[in-house]
């Protein structure tokens, strides 16, 4: 046995790939399709939802023989509200370039069902250390399709990779612009977050049937 | 475990609890980085404006400001004065930088307060820089920008900033592609009259060659951001004008 069991292990396997949070459980969808317009912006949101959800996961588990089950819900916004407020007060005074970028997530962050949707799940019924595995290993789910979705829409709608471009100056018609090749504004949008979401969803059920409902 | 968790009385309890931990535990931590906080805001508008009169350590299309060890003794090597302008007067004063433009913004909905107006003059390389603090709104939330002019309004640089616009599209008006285009645009047409600057979606001169045609190229996806861009330079630079006039005829 290594580092962690089978069943442990599961918890991080699992939502990477037949439990995934956004195309299985369709949670935090809102937040997929504001902010993949860039690869940078994917990737910022992933490492703020995996720190919250981790440590919020654990802190819930602590909690949950002691929280009145009739105020669980608001216990659980105050608890990701905290967190969120603590971090942003601390980047603000020791690293304020980063958060003034991050700033824009903090609103996202707190409203993102994936985090409400564990804790609710999960972290009140589990122990500490499974809580914790569970936390990231949804948050990593979450943030591959993140990342799967800004790459395409970044990549399509700007030409661009993490601000690069890749293909050719679209203004000045250099590499594949001079071959007629144009951006797809539209990618840049939220429609077609959601229509890339839902080709990976598709992609992702006929590989594993099992997962089709009738 | 004992404790029965379904009772009135915990929930209350456990409520009222939860409520001082977390108020305590915020208000501590506020307070205690709160003066830190304040010096980083302080910093972040001096070298904004420092941006703005081109003072910056731009390498290739990033945007990045001059350190901020380096930013209070620039700023006072290159702003020669500040002043702010209330009503028919002007007034000298050595921290106009630090009018807030939001709150003047809420004062002024009172008609019989004149609103103070920051402006900011800087000399670089023999070139008078006129620098104006404006302040709008965007989809989501506020929008403000520095804004250095010449004498005769014509634009010379701009910082463009954002609370939480749209990361990938109406964030990007803090970036160079955009703030760029703003530069040798002019707010006065031939005749002097105040025109703004819009941020125009078929505008067809994503160079931006064309510098008297008082439109900039939109960002695609930022409707709302650009029109907000437009109408915080038409809303807050005209109230310059006055000052601007002024200066002419002296």
């Amino acid at each position: 046995m290594g580092l962690l069991s089978k069943r442990d292990s599961k918890l991080i396997l699992d939502p990477l790939s037949d439990n995934n949070p956004i195309t299985i459980q369709v949670l935090g969808i809102c937040s997929a399709l504001a902010i993949t317009a860039e690869l940078e912006a994917s990737v910022v949101m992933s490492i703020a939802v995996l720190f919250v959800m981790g440590v919020g996961n654990v802190v819930i588990s602590l909690i949950r023989n002691i929280v009145p089950s009739r105020i669980k819900i608001i216990v659980q916004l105050i608890v990701i509200a905290t967190l969120v407020i603590i971090v942003d007060l601390v980047l603000k005074a020791y690293a304020y370039e980063l958060s003034k970028t991050l700033s824009v997530f903090v609103g996202l962050i707190i409203t993102n069902c994936i985090i409400m949707g564990r804790f609710e799940a999960f972290a009140l019924a589990n122990g500490l250390w499974r809580s914790f595995l569970d936390g990231i290993g949804n948050a990593f789910g979450y943030a591959v399709i993140l990342v799967i979705v800004g790459f395409f829409r970044e990549l399509l709608g700007a030409g661009t990779l993490w601000g690069y471009p890749v293909f050719g100056d679209a203004i000045d018609k250099t590499g594949l612009y001079a071959w007629g090749y144009e951006n797809n504004g539209f990618m840049l949008l939220s429609p077609m977050a959601l229509i890339v979401v839902g080709i990976i969803i598709w992609i992702q059920r006929s590989k594993s049937t099992h997962l089709i409902e009738d | 475990m004992a404790i029965n968790t379904d009772k009135n009385s915990y929930t209350i309890l456990f409520a009222i609890g939860m409520v001082i931990i977390v108020g305590t535990l915020l208000a501590a931590i506020d307070s205690s980085l709160k003066d830190k906080i304040k010096t980083n805001k302080i910093l972040e508008k001096q070298q904004n404006i420092l941006y703005a009169i081109g003072i910056n350590n731009n390498e290739g299309n990033s945007v990045s400001f001059v350190s901020t060890d380096q930013a209070p003794s620039l700023f006072d090597e290159y702003i020669v004065s500040q002043i702010y302008i209330q009503g028919n007067k002007i007034i000298e004063d050595n921290e106009a930088y630090l009018i807030e433009v939001k709150k003047e913004k809420a004062l002024a909905k009172d008609p019989t307060y004149d609103r103070r107006l920051p402006l900011f003059i800087a000399d670089r390389d023999g070139v008078r820089y006129y620098v104006a603090p404006i302040r709008g709104k965007g989809l989501w939330d506020a929008i403000w920008a520095y804004i250095a002019m010449d004498e005769n309004m014509m634009i010379l640089g701009a910082y463009f900033d954002h609370k939480a616009e749209t990361p990938g599209l109406g964030a990007n008006i803090n970036q160079r592609f955009f703030m760029d285009d703003f530069i040798g645009e002019k707010l006065l047409d031939e005749n002097e009259n105040f025109k703004g600057i819009k941020v125009s979606k078929t505008n067809l001169d994503p160079r931006n060659e064309i510098k008297d045609d008082h439109e900039v190229d939109a960002i695609a996806g930022s409707t709302i951001t650009g029109d907000g861009v437009s109408a915080m330079i038409k809303s807050d630079l005209r109230l310059y004008i006055p000052y601007f006039k002024k200066l002419k005829q002296n």
